[in-house]
């Protein structure tokens, strides 16, 4: 991802939380635009919700099979674009903090894990920014597992890994799937300088330093919205 | 002994050495009489022994239905667009064309990564992006481009549909209020995109404005030369 790496020219933020299923992301990311929806800060909240059509696309090609590691990828990308081109850019430009629920470190995990070499995974997603923060949470292999039985949720086939073949059972699958997603997210945060965050920590431990973190890094002033 | 090369790297799980077929491109606007060609040239191959697959950017299983949707407009972003034509055109490269060439067919393609490219780069798509986007694809052993002057076209696609079609007009671009200008002034923006692909890619550019059989020999002579050894006794004319 070196390219990547250079600074973006927008007057908005971008802050990224990535980590495994389970891992917590979704609450942090809420608990953060709490936070700065209470600071009055301009902030959008965009999640990695997969579009109708693209889910309509996995669906078909889980059925058939079909599914390359090359047409995963584009398909991944097509639908992050779309969420790029249509909101977080334009937020970015209009100068607010776009807190992404996963962003391109994502598809890079993923997509390494099935195959995809980092040249084509760089030039793929050299149109997006790099997050000014992201923040890791980083959580072991046993507790995802223990998480995901605690939820009682049967993961997706395309979460477990399937296409790859790396065991029948569905849950040893996801296991060892969500084993390899980790390795590369550590190799990642390595490079790019990722913030870890313990995430066997209680929710608000996090919380408290990832908004500390936040507050050294980004001059929340500057989002404030104006008082009329 | 395969010969495959890929633009850049070949995709995860296919195997270059394994490719021992032919990959040739025919490339050209609408009304180029690209389809006809092609008939010709593979009755003319599997009379000489070899098996054709023809491919084109017809719609993939995968995600056909999808760009079906986003032709009607406004739905996707560019960006959007051109990566479900790339997801596209690689189901179809690694579900068909990859056998294809393994078993050893000849494959002609009714247009290939050049006219995707194209679309792309002539609505502003930045070069690099679009490069790498099809830096995976299969390098043709020969691209025709069959080249129709502007008027020609227009006539041309007038006299078999009777109308301009809206994408290969251009209209989303705004060039112009008016259909027919609006067509005119696309189709010589492409040309100048295909010029410079022509340059990079090194491909042939065949005269469409001739008759039929004129071009039909033209590109048999040169096919004849590349498929030299895969054809025992190659008939030049039927």
């Amino acid at each position: 991802m070196k390219g990547n790496s250079k600074e973006h020219k927008y007057p908005g933020a971008l802050i990224a939380i990535e980590g495994l299923n389970g891992s917590g992301k979704s609450t942090q990311a809420h608990l953060l635009y709490e936070w700065l929806t209470g600071l009055k800060c301009r902030v959008f909240y965009s999640e990695w919700n997969t579009s109708e059509i693209v889910n309509e696309v996995y669906r078909r090609g889980k059925k058939s099979k079909m599914l390359t590691p090359t047409t995963f990828s584009l398909i991944n990308a097509t639908d992050f674009a779309d969420r790029y081109d249509r909101q977080i850019l334009p937020m970015l430009k209009g100068g607010f903090i776009v807190l992404c629920d996963r962003y391109i470190y994502t598809p890079y995990a993923v997509d390494r894990v099935r195959g995809c070499d980092e040249a084509w995974l760089h030039g793929l997603y050299q149109f997006a920014i790099p997050a000014d923060l992201v923040f890791y949470l980083d959580l072991p292999i046993h507790l995802t597992m223990e998480r995901l039985h605690d939820a009682r949720i049967e993961p997706s086939y395309f979460d477990a890994g399937m296409d790859l073949k790396l065991s029948q059972d569905l849950l040893e699958s996801y296991r060892l799937f969500q084993g390899r997603l980790h390795n590369e997210y550590l190799q990642m945060a390595n490079e790019h300088g990722f913030n870890l965050t313990d995430a066997t920590l209680t929710i608000s431990q996090q919380q408290h330093l990832i908004r500390q973190k936040i507050q050294k890094v980004i001059d929340l002033k500057r989002f404030k919205e104006r008082k009329d | 002994m395969s010969t495959a090369k890929c633009l850049a790297m070949p995709p995860p799980g296919v195997e270059l050495s394994r490719l021992i077929g032919k990959l040739i491109v025919i490339e050209g606007p609408d009304a180029s009489g690209r389809s006809t060609q092609i008939a010709h040239l593979s009755r003319w191959i599997e009379q000489a022994g070899c098996s054709v697959v023809q491919v084109g950017l017809k719609r993939s299983a995968l995600v056909g239905n999808e760009l079906e949707k986003a032709k009607q407009g406004n739905v996707l972003s560019p960006r959007t667009r051109s990566l479900f034509y790339a997801a596209d055109f690689y189901d179809q490269m690694e579900n068909d064309i990859v056998p294809a060439l393994c078993a050893g067919s000849i494959v002609i393609a009714d247009r290939y990564i050049f006219t995707l490219m194209a679309r792309d780069l002539v609505r502003g798509a930045e070069p690099q992006w679009v490069e790498s986007l099809y830096s995976r694809a299969i390098s043709p052993d020969a691209v025709y481009f069959l080249k129709v002057s502007p008027e020609q076209l227009a006539l041309r696609t007038l006299k078999s549909h009777q109308k301009l079609d809206y994408w290969e007009s251009g209209m989303d671009m705004s060039l112009s209020r008016d259909w027919f200008d609006c067509f005119d002034k696309y189709q010589r923006l492409i040309n100048q995109v295909f010029e410079s692909l022509q340059k990079k890619y090194k491909f042939d550019v065949i005269n469409a404005d001739q008759p039929v059989s004129a071009i039909q020999d033209d590109l048999r002579v040169r096919i004849g030369n590349l498929l030299k050894n895969e054809i025992v006794s190659i008939a030049r004319k039927e």
